[in-house]
């Protein structure tokens, strides 16, 4: 051993030579540029509306994304579970606007405002609930077991949820009428903009200024700070760290649950392992946008979303959809690899 | 023959010596096991004989036996065990039904059995010894059969190349190179593959390096999706969705496995025994290697990452020589499936099937071997017929109509919920993993730390 450690002293791994990765990196954003530059031009209102269906998606992407990184920046957890959590408040919503209160395609706005809007809340309270019971049995057993145990724990529970949607809905789509209507908002050449799209971001826009209040002005918020900057510190300074970190899962969950609305609204059809997917690309966009970093979800999910919508919907060289996973997840590796704080996040010595 | 161990044992019925406390144990279980099949299926003599050569093997301290100052006792319960293995075959159809289980499972079962052990061992060599937490083992599974399927099956039919396959008429495109030159030749590529993956991730700490290998796991098959046309060039690799099919079977002598030879040398029986000669050489490569420098390394690694470091382990080439020697054996495995099934599609390779195995592992025991093949054995058996039978059990006797197969993972994610919170270190854990379960390890990762 003694030779050994002689001739091998302890390699500290070097960072790609800074001279070299940047400019592979920035000819790979130069190429995608003019790739969307090409298709711009040839192409623009199809352009605009297939980037206006990435912004819509992206926003439900955001929600998602944001539970990842909320529960990441205070446990340092991966939530495999929060994926199907989205799907279960899908679901659960997919059964009250279809079967408790039987709304149909176009229906009249009376009637599906207050409905969705229930539906909205019922949907957050029961995912943000279903969430904070998930980690009081799955995770909080195992806060100070070596750090693949609630990993595993996560994955176990993302396989059960997934299994209790099957035994719900069965293994086909469940198909949900257009509620939401579908008429132009705004028409511009050829490029459409529906309700149903701006719809998504109504709901979306106020839910996320909801969250940076709670999270930067609340006393509730300071507790979620604190604790996920030093758990230690935080209970010394008599926050109650668990009832913090319940509360965190409770509202990534009811996150989770308005994107589940939202998704059962705007895909019109939900299916018991879509969540696990979904979820994946909106922890990649979390990822992207710095995990741990709130600003930074809703970016990763955007540009996520963009990504997917222009991958799927250009004409010109797009690789389609049958790629889309593997785009997302060659990004994702890409950018724990060259860029593990993400494009927001700070180079802390948590970020690696 | 037996040296009972005196002293302070304090087993669960009070003040005894350890072979008075394992004949009580044994008595105990045999007492149970005997009632309940009595109870559900009947005693017949192919249980009493079952249950006599299982107590005979398991019950007496054989560990402790020495003639002649030699402790050959130690091999009574190793050669008793592939005893019982290699002759599986005789008596597998006069043997009696298990209450809830139903039969034992039959000879082909048995192979996936076998295989999906390999894997399992191969993935604890990863997960077990090195701790690294890989969710993406189904991409090495999935590199070995292709790489098997494009070597051994009219899948290029531009080509004609033979080289020493068995039962392939000469006039058959294609590539068809013996499965024996294959399965190391997968092996060996898949390796190469864990190593390219490895040497970029392995510098990440435990959950991204997880998310990570997820990432593979989840590109490659949507590469062998979308592969029956790459980039529109129209050159089909993988022949899309509809998968390699078929793929040539081992065999020597002339005896090709898929046909077998008269009524001794089945076609399962083959494929059983090479399935069973491959995983004794990956377990015992796997117990050696734990014993060796690098085994010692990798656990030095997990246990606590920064002290292996100062100790002057080399972190990056000792990891990757861990994902490698993982990516090897799973290579192999998934190389001998391939040509067992006769086929390999895209659909084989799904994140699923990740879990599977890493569910095998994490129940039987992370870093013993001993309980990793367990667990494969009996997840693969569930897989496989045992969730089918126990549902028809349950659906037989309660008049209920549920599918119980179709919740399969539901059950594996229980399975890896209920053992991480109850018993972390598995069923028949390592010692050594058991503590560190229990007590803790300096789990903060090096690379915490940016340089």
């Amino acid at each position: 051993m003694a030779t050994e450690a002689r001739r091998q002293p302890i390699t500290i791994p070097e960072r790609f030579r800074p001279g070299v990765m940047p400019v592979v990196g920035g000819l790979l954003v130069l190429a995608l540029l003019a790739w969307l530059g090409v298709n711009l031009v040839k192409t623009p209102y199809d352009f605009l509306e297939i980037a206006l269906i990435g912004i819509t998606v992206g926003a439900i992407y955001a929600l998602v994304a944001l539970g990842y990184t909320l529960v990441y920046g205070i446990l340092e957890l991966i939530n495999f579970a929060h994926g199907d959590v989205f799907m279960l408040g899908a679901m659960m919503a997919a059964t009250l606007t279809v079967s408790t209160f039987s709304l149909h395609d176009n229906e009249a706005a009376s009637k599906w405002i207050p409905v969705v809007l229930l539906a909205l809340l019922i949907g957050m309270v029961f995912c943000g609930v279903l969430n904070a019971t998930i980690e009081r049995i799955a995770y909080k057993p195992l806060r100070n077991a070596p750090r693949l145990a609630p990993l595993i724990t996560a994955i176990g529970m993302s396989f059960i949820l997934q299994n209790v949607g099957l035994a719900w809905k069965g293994a086909n789509y469940v198909p949900v009428p257009n509620i939401l209507p579908r008429g132009n908002v705004f028409r511009l050449g050829t490029a459409d903009y529906q309700w149903n799209k701006l719809i998504v971001l109504i709901v979306t826009i106020p839910v996320l200024v909801g969250l940076v209040f709670l999270v930067q002005r609340t006393r509730q918020g300071k507790a979620m700070r604190a604790t996920a900057q030093d758990s230690d510190a935080a209970a010394m300074m008599g926050i109650n760290v668990d009832r913090t970190i319940s509360f965190t899962f409770l509202i990534a969950g009811a996150l989770a649950g308005a994107a589940g609305l939202l998704y059962a609204l705007y895909v019109t059809n939900v299916r018991y392992d879509q969540g696990f997917q979904l979820g994946l690309i909106a922890f990649t966009s979390a990822v992207f946008g710095g995990i741990g970093n709130l600003p930074g979800a809703v970016l990763g999910a955007t540009l996520i979303g963009l990504i997917q919508a222009f991958n799927e919907g250009l004409a010109w060289h797009a690789p389609g959809s049958d790629w889309t996973q593997s785009i997302v997840f060659s990004i994702l590796i890409l950018i724990l690899v060259f860029r593990p704080e993400g494009l927001l996040g700070e180079r802390t010595p948590e970020g690696g | 023959m037996a040296r009972p161990r005196t002293g302070d044992v304090r087993g669960w019925f009070g003040d005894r010596s350890a072979l008075e406390n394992r004949l009580l144990v044994a008595l105990a279980v045999d007492a149970v096991v005997f009632v309940l099949v009595g109870v559900f299926s009947g005693v017949s003599a192919s249980f009493i004989l079952t249950l006599a050569v299982l107590n005979l093997l398991l019950v007496p301290p054989w560990s402790t036996l020495e003639v002649g100052g030699r402790r050959i006792g130690r091999l009574v319960q190793p050669v008793g065990l592939i005893t019982l293995a290699l002759t599986y075959p005789f008596y597998v159809g006069k043997e009696f039904q298990i209450p809830i289980f139903g039969a034992f499972p039959d000879v082909a079962t048995g192979v996936v059995m076998l295989v999906f052990i390999m894997m399992a061992i191969g993935l604890n060599i990863v997960v077990g010894y090195a701790g690294l937490l890989d969710l993406g083992y189904v991409a090495f599974y999935a590199i070995g059969a292709y790489t098997v399927a494009w070597f051994a099956s009219v899948q290029f039919a531009k080509h004609n190349v033979h080289f020493l396959s068995v039962g392939v008429g000469p006039g058959v495109p294609g590539f068809h190179i013996s499965i024996w030159l294959l399965l190391p030749a997968a092996g060996i590529i898949t390796a190469l593959a864990g190593v390219l993956i490895g040497l970029p991730t392995l510098r990440l700490r435990g959950d991204y390096l997880a998310i990570v290998t997820l990432g593979f796991g989840e590109i490659l098959p949507q590469i062998a999706r979308n592969g029956d046309s790459l980039f529109n060039t129209g050159f089909n690799l993988t022949n899309g969705p509809n998968g390699i099919t078929p793929i040539d079977a081992p065999g020597f002598f002339g005896v090709n496995y898929l046909v077998g030879s008269g009524t001794f040398w089945t076609s399962d029986r083959l494929f059983y025994w090479t399935a069973l000669a491959l995983v004794l050489i990956t377990a015992f490569c796997s117990w050696r290697l734990r014993d060796s420098r690098l085994g010692r390394a990798w656990i030095a690694i997990r246990e606590d990452e920064t002290a292996a470091a100062a100790m002057g382990v080399p972190l990056m080439r000792t990891k990757t020589w861990a994902y490698a020697t993982g990516a090897f054996f799973g290579g192999v495995a998934g190389a001998f499936y391939a040509s067992f099934k006769s086929a390999t599609f895209p659909g084989d390779f799904f994140f699923n099937i990740s879990v599977f195995i890493l569910c095998m592992v994490i129940l039987g025991g992370m870093g013993n071997i001993l309980g990793v093949v367990v667990g494969a054995a009996f997840l693969a058996y569930l897989d496989r017929e045992g969730l089918a039978n126990i549902g028809g059990w349950i659906n037989q006797h309660f008049h209920a109509n549920i599918d119980v197969p179709k919740y399969e993972f539901g059950i594996f994610g229980i399975i890896l919920l209920v053992v991480m919170l109850f018993r972390p270190e598995g069923l028949i854990p390592s010692s050594r993993r058991a503590a560190e379960f229990h007590e803790g390890v300096a789990d903060e990762p090096l690379y915490d730390v940016q340089h």
